[in-house]
C-alpha cells in the first residue's frame, strides 16, 4: 500500500508519520510537496502535525489553499483513506471536508501529554482493529484542539457515530470530549491525538499502531474483493 | 524623504558619543591607532559591538583559556558556531548553549523565544540537523507577579519558537532565588547529529567567491543588542524596548530546511549564523577566520524598512538570517534551493584578499575596517579580582545542623519548593515528542533522545546549583560538572562532553571576577577528571539590576552517549521487591542546601565539598552496572537530600518503599552531599551488582504506596504516603501561579 | 486606492476563554466595570489597482481566508485613499 505524507511549509510531523508507515507499518511512504499538483498512485493520503504556514492567521487557514488540497479534495471525494492528524485536521476543517472549528484550548496553553481515548466506533476503515470502548494511550500536542462545532451539528455527528475517538478526560474543551471525528462515507478522520508517536514500546506506547494497520487490512481487504 | 544626519567623525571623538555605544576612551583612541585616523559612525558602530563582552569575550577570555578543550572524540571545540564530538558509524552529535538574559528582561516572550531561534542557527549552521532542545531558567521567588508574569512568558516564548519549528524540548532546570528577581537567566541549550562529511565551517575563503545573504530580511529591531547584552540592567532599560528582536519560527523552519540541503551542495564554502551584532560580526568573523576580506554592497542587502543607513543595516539583529559563502559562478544553484523554500537569496558582495570589510553604500565606501581588528584584536582585559568578604566569612563558621522537630512535614514543605518541586507544569507547554525519538522525557534525570537507524541514544541535561557556587566557586564549579555527568550516568550513559554558559554579574567588580574565576577553575578540574572537555559556550556578564548581582551560575550543559537502548535506564522504582541502595556516604553537609533556605531563609557556611577522583570511580562502577543490566532506577541525590530523591522515585510507580537509616536523622534525610546516588536492583542481581559496586543496602521497594523510613533501632522516623508527597510535589508551581499576589 | 480595515471576533455563541482571562485580569486591577471582553483580530488592507466591485471581492475574502464562520464574525470598512 503507498501512503503519500503531504509536507506544507511549516509540517514537523511529516517525518513521525513517513516512519511510522515505513518503518513501523512496513509500507511505502512518500513525500509529497504542498505546490505538487498530482496524487495519482497514492492509496490514502497523510496529513501530518505540525504548524502549516507558522499557523499564522488560523490553524491551516492558509494551507488549505495549497495546490496539493485540491488533489487531496479529490481523493477524498474518490473515496480514498484520508487522515489528519493535529494540524492536519485543522487543515481538513478549514477545508471543509470535515465539519466544525478549532478553538485555542480553553486554558490557552499549549499542552503536550500522554491521553487515553475510547474508540467510539470501531466500524471504520481507521478503527477497525481496535476493539468497541477499549481505552488506548496517544499523546497530544497542541495549543489549539478545542474542537467546535454548533448543536445541529454534534447531533448529526452522534446519529451518524462519526465520532471515532472521544478523550477520557477532556483536556481542552472540546465539545462532548470529541478527539477524533470523520465524515459521512467515513474515509475522511481527522484526530488531535496523534497516532503515529505512539508506534514504538520503546517511547511509552504503541496504541497508534493499530490505527495504521486497520488502513492497511482495509485496503487489502478491498483489493483481494476487487482481484 | 528625509535623510537621517549622522555625526561625523569629529562630533563622535570630540563629544564622546562612542561612549554611548560601549566604547571606553581607551578603546576608542586603540580603534583610532588601528585605522590611522578617526573612524566614522558606522566604523565606531561596526567596532562597539564587535568589542562588546558578548561577541569579544574581552573579560572573560583569559578563564576561558584554562578550560580543557580537547578530547580523542571532539572533532571541533570551542571557536565556530556549536562544538562536535564524535559518536561513532561516522556521526557526531554537534551542540551549544547560549544566554538571552537581557533580552529576557525587557520582553520575556520574544527574548526567550528568539534566544532558542538563536542557538538552534548555531547548530544548524554547522550542517547539523538539530533533534534536541533543553533550558536552564532562573528567576526571582515564585510570589511577585513580576515575576510569575516573566517565569509564565519565558515559558511560553521557548515553547511557542521550540513547538512551532518543531524540534522537541526534552530537558531543563528551572531555579528559583531572591538573586534573580529584576535579572532572570534564559539560557537554550540545542542539540543536533550530523555526519562527519556534512560539517561545515564559517569560513570565507577563495578570493572571488560571492557572499550571499539568505533569509529573513533586515529591519531595525536589536540594534545594538550585542551591547545591551553587555551592560547592567538599570530601571531605565524597560525603556530600551526596541532593542528586542521578534522571532518568526516559521521563517526558521525554512531557512532550516534550506540550509540542510545547501549543506549537501558541493557550491558551499562556508555559513555562519547572524546572530548578536548581525551581518558586523557574521561578515568580519568569517573572513578573519579565513584569513580574507569581504566587500559589500549595503544597496544590495534585502530591506525590511525604507531608509535604512549603512550603521543600522550592519548592527540589526533582525532574526532568521544567514550569511553563506558560495563558489563563484555557482551562485544560481544556491538561490534555486533557497527559492524552492519561498525564502529571499542575494548577492551582496565577494570574498577579497585584502583582510579588510569593506561597506559599500549608495556608490561610496561607508566603512574600511581591517577584519582581524574587530575579530580578533579585542582588547584583553585581566581584571582585579579580590576574596569577597562574605566568602571569609562563610568558611568561618561552624557547621551546624539545621533544627527539624516533623520529618514528615518537613520532606513535604521541601517537596513543594518550587525550586524542587514537579516542573511538569513548565514542560507540558513544551512539544517535547515531536520527531518521535524521546525516549526519557522531562522530569527524569537526563533526557534521552535515540538516534534513529542505529541501538544508540543520546543523554541529555542541563545543570547548576548556583547556591552553592556563591557560597564556594570552586567546589561549586566542580559540583555543576559533577552533577551533569551525575544525571547522564543514571540514565545510562557515558558523559561526553559539556558546553558551558557562565552567567555572572559585572567582571570589573573584583568580588565579582573571583567568583569568575573560581568557578572556572573548578569546573576545569572536574572536566578534566570526567574527560569531558569543554566543546563550546557563552559567557554572559553585567547579569546585575540596580547593583545586585545575580548568584555565579555557569551552567553546564552535557551530553553523553548510551551505548545500547537497552542501557536506558530512569529514576522511578520499577517493581516491588527490588533492593534500595545508596552509593556514597552521608556527611552533615548544609551549606547552600533546600534544608537551610526553607529553616534560614538564607543560604550561609560552606557549601558541600567534593572529591571529583571519589565522584569519577563512583560513576564509572555505576555506569558498568547498568551497561552490565544490574540496574532498575538510578537517581542522583540532590536538592533535599536522599528523602527528596526517594520520593522523587517514587512519583507516578504506585509503588512505595522500607527504607533504614543511620547517623543523624536529618543530616541522613536531607544533608546534600555529593557524589551520592539512589539505585534500585532486582534481587536476582544482588550479589552481581555488589561486587561492581560500592554500595549500601538501605531497604526495598514494596507493594504498598508508602514511604517509610527508619532509624537502626527500626524507629519510625517518617511516613507518608505516596499520595501525599505527589501532591506536595505536583501542585506546587501550578498553585503559585495561580495565586494572587 | 483604497484602505479596508477588517475585524474578526468570535461569535457570540462561542465562548472566547482568552476574553474571559483578560477579563479576570482587569477585574484583579480593580476594573470591576468590565462586563466582557471579546478578543478579536485587526487587519488593515491596503487595495490598489482596480476599483469595481471592491465590497464584493472583500466579502469573497472574509468568508473564503480572513474568518473561520463556524466560529467567526467579520466586519469591515472601506475607506477610499486618495493618493496625491
Amino acid at each position: 500500500m503507498k501512503f503519500a505524507v503531504i509536507v506544507f511549509p511549516g509540517s514537523n510531523c511529516d517525518v513521525d508519520m513517513y516512519h511510522a508507515i515505513a518503518d513501523e507499518l512496513g509500507e511505502e511512504a512518500s513525500y509529497v510537496r504542498f505546490d505538487e499538483t498530482s496524487l495519482e498512485g497514492f492509496d490514502a493520503v497523510l496529513l501530518p502535525g505540525g504548524f502549516s504556514y507558522g499557523d499564522y492567521l488560523r490553524s491551516g487557514a492558509i494551507a488549505r489553499f495549497a495546490p496539493i488540497m485540491k488533489e487531496v479534495i479529490k481523493a477524498a471525494e474518490a473515496g480514498k483513506p484520508v487522515l489528519g492528524v493535529c494540524n492536519g485536521f485543522q487543515i481538513l476543517l478549514e477545508a471543509g471536508l470535515l465539519p466544525g472549528a478549532m478553538k485555542r484550548n480553553d486554558r490557552l496553553k499549549f499542552m503536550c501529554r500522554p491521553v487515553e481515548l475510547i474508540v467510539e466506533n470501531n466500524q471504520t476503515l481507521f478503527t477497525n482493529g481496535y476493539e468497541k470502548n477499549e481505552v488506548i494511550t496517544v499523546p497530544i500536542a497542541h495549543g489549539e484542539g478545542n474542537y467546535y462545532c454548533d448543536e445541529k451539528t454534534l447531533k448529526e455527528l452522534e446519529e451518524s457515530n462519526r465520532i471515532a475517538f472521544r478523550y477520557q478526560s477532556n483536556p481542552n474543551g472540546s465539545v462532548a470530549d470529541i478527539a477524533g471525528i470523520t465524515n459521512k462515507e467515513g474515509n475522511v478522520l481527522g484526530m488531535m491525538p496523534h497516532p503515529e508517536r505512539a508506534v514504538d514500546r520503546l517511547l511509552g506506547s504503541n496504541d497508534g499502531l493499530k490505527l495504521f494497520k486497520s488502513i492497511l487490512h482495509n485496503w487489502r481487504e478491498a483489493y483481494v474483493t476487487q482481484a | 524623504m528625509s535623510l537621517k544626519l549622522e555625526p561625523n567623525s569629529e562630533q563622535i571623538k570630540t563629544e564622546k558619543l562612542y561612549t554611548q555605544m560601549g566604547l571606553s576612551d581607551e578603546e576608542f583612541a586603540l580603534v583610532e591607532s588601528i585605522l590611522g585616523r578617526t573612524p566614522n559612525y558606522t566604523e565606531t558602530g561596526l567596532f562597539s559591538v564587535m568589542w562588546s563582552e558578548h561577541c569579544s569575550y574581552k573579560n572573560s577570555k583569559p578563564v576561558l583559556k584554562k578550560f580543557p578543550v580537547s578530547g580523542e572524540r571532539v572533532l571541533q571545540g570551542p571557536g565556530e558556531g556549536a562544538g562536535i564530538v564524535d559518536i561513532g558509524d561516522n556521526q557526531a552529535v554537534v551542540f551549544k548553549i547560549e544566554s538571552h538574559n537581557h533580552p529576557s528582561a525587557i520582553e520575556p516572550y520574544q527574548g526567550a523565544a528568539t534566544g532558542v531561534g538563536g542557538i538552534i542557527r548555531d547548530v544548524f549552521s554547522m550542517g547539523a540537523r538539530p533533534i534536541a532542545l533543553l533550558n536552564s531558567l532562573r528567576f526571582g521567588e515564585l510570589a511577585s507577579p513580576k515575576v510569575k508574569y516573566l517565569f509564565e512568558e519565558v515559558v511560553a516564548g521557548i515553547a511557542g519558537y521550540g513547538n512551532c519549528i518543531g524540534i522537541p524540548t526534552v530537558g531543563g532546570e528551572v531555579q528559583f532565588d531572591a538573586s534573580y528577581e529584576g535579572n532572570p537567566l534564559v539560557n537554550a541549550m540545542c542539540v543536533g547529529l550530523i555526519d562527519h562529511d556534512d560539517i561545515q565551517k564559517g569560513l570565507a575563503a577563495g578570493a572571488g567567491n560571492s557572499v550571499m545573504y539568505v533569509g529573513a530580511s533586515t529591519g531595525r529591531d536589536g540594534i545594538h543588542g550585542a551591547t545591551f547584552a553587555s551592560e547592567e540592567l538599570t530601571d531605565e532599560s524597560e525603556k530600551d524596548r526596541p532593542a528586542v528582536q521578534v522571532g518568526d519560527p516559521f521563517m526558521e523552519k525554512l531557512l532550516l530546511e534550506a540550509c540542510l540541503e545547501l549543506v549537501k551542495c558541493d557550491a558551499l564554502v562556508g555559513i555562519q549564523d547572524m546572530g548578536a551584532a548581525g551581518l558586523t560580526s557574521s561578515s568580519a568573523e568569517m573572513a578573519s577566520k579565513a584569513g580574507m576580506g569581504i566587500e559589500m554592497n549595503l544597496d544590495e542587502v534585502p530591506q525590511r524598512e525604507s531608509g535604512m543607513t549603512p550603521y543600522e543595516m550592519m548592527l540589526s539583529e533582525s532574526q532568521e538570517r544567514m550569511l553563506v559563502v558560495v563558489k563563484k559562478g555557482r551562485e544560481d544553484e544556491v538561490k534555486e534551493i533557497f527559492d524552492r523554500w519561498g525564502l529571499l537569496s542575494k548577492v551582496v558582495g565577494k570574498v577579497t584578499e585584502d583582510k579588510t570589510l569593506r561597506l559599500l553604500h549608495k556608490g561610496e565606501v561607508v566603512a574600511e575596517v581591517p577584519v582581524d581588528a574587530l575579530a580578533e584584536d579585542a582588547p584583553v582585559y585581566h581584571q582585579p579580582s579580590k576574596v569577597p568578604a562574605y566568602y571569609l566569612e562563610n568558611q568561618e563558621k561552624e557547621a551546624v545542623v539545621p533544627e527539624v522537630t516533623n520529618y514528615k512535614e518537613m520532606l513535604l514543605t521541601l517537596l513543594s519548593q518550587p525550586t524542587i518541586a514537579s516542573k511538569e507544569w513548565v514542560f507540558d507547554q513544551y512539544d517535547y515528542m515531536v520527531r518521535t525519538n524521546t525516549v526519557v522525557a522531562p522530569g527524569s534525570d537526563a533526557a534521552v533522545v535515540r538516534v534513529r537507524g542505529t541501538n544508540k541514544a543520546l543523554a541529555m541535561t542541563t545543570d547548576c546549583n548556583s547556591r552553592y557556587i556563591y557560597l564556594d566557586p570552586l567546589e561549586g564549579g566542580k559540583i555543576a560538572v559533577a552533577e551533569a555527568a551525575r544525571n547522564i550516568v543514571c540514565s545510562g550513559g557515558e558523559p561526553l562532553a559539556i558546553t558551558d554558559c557562565l552567567n555572572f554579574g559585572s567582571p570589573e567588580k573584583p568580588e565579582i571576577f573571583w567568583q569568575l574565576e573560581k568557578a572556572t577553575d573548578g569546573m576545569s578540574e572536574a572536566c578534566s577528571i570526567l574527560s569531558t572537555p569543554v566543546i563550546g559556550g557563552n559567557v554572559s556578564l553585567y547579569n546585575e539590576t540596580n547593583g545586585g548581582a545575580v548568584y555565579p551560575t555557569p551552567v553546564v550543559g552535557m551530553v553523553g552517549l548510551v551505548h545500547e537502548t537497552e542501557h536506558i535506564t530512569t529514576q522511578v522504582f520499577k517493581e516491588e521487591g527490588d533492593l534500595v541502595y545508596v552509593i556514597g556516604e552521608t556527611k552533615e553537609e548544609f551549606g547552600g542546601s533546600e534544608l537551610q533556605k526553607v529553616i534560614d531563609g538564607t543560604y550561609s557556611g560552606k557549601a558541600p565539598s567534593i572529591d571529583m577522583e571519589v565522584e569519577a570511580k563512583r560513576q564509572k562502577q555505576l555506569l558498568s552496572a547498568i551497561q552490565n543490566g544490574l540496574v532498575a532506577s538510578a537517581h542522583d541525590v540532590s536538592e533535599g537530600g536522599l528523602s527528596v530523591a526517594a520520593a522523587e522515585s517514587l512519583i507516578g510507580t504506585g509503588l512505595g518503599a522500607m527504607l533504614t537509616t543511620s547517623g543523624n536523622k536529618t543530616a541522613a534525610l536531607f544533608s546534600e552531599t555529593q557524589s551520592r546516588f539512589l539505585v534500585s536492583v532486582k534481587r536476582a542481581n544482588k550479589e552481581k551488582f555488589e561486587q561492581l559496586v560500592d554500595a549500601t543496602l538501605i531497604g526495598e521497594v514494596t507493594a504498598e504506596p508508602v514511604l517509610t523510613i527508619v532509624n537502626e533501632e527500626n524507629e519510625n522516623v517518617l511516613q507518608a504516603t505516596v499520595e501525599e508527597l505527589t501532591s506536595a510535589w505536583k501542585g506546587a508551581i501550578p498553585c503559585l501561579v495561580k495565586s494572587k499576589a | 486606492m483604497y484602505k479596508v480595515k477588517v475585524y474578526v471576533t468570535l461569535k457570540e455563541s462561542v465562548l472566547d476563554p482568552q476574553g474571559n482571562a483578560v477579563k479576570n485580569s482587569l477585574h484583579s486591577l480593580s476594573y470591576n466595570e468590565v462586563e466582557e471582553v471579546r478578543i478579536g483580530k485587526y487587519m488593515e488592507l491596503t487595495i490598489g489597482g482596480s476599483t469595481e466591485n471592491v465590497e464584493k471581492r472583500i466579502e469573497e475574502m472574509c468568508e473564503r481566508l480572513l474568518a473561520n464562520t463556524v466560529i467567526e464574525d467579520y466586519r469591515y470598512e472601506i475607506e477610499e485613499v486618495v493618493s496625491q
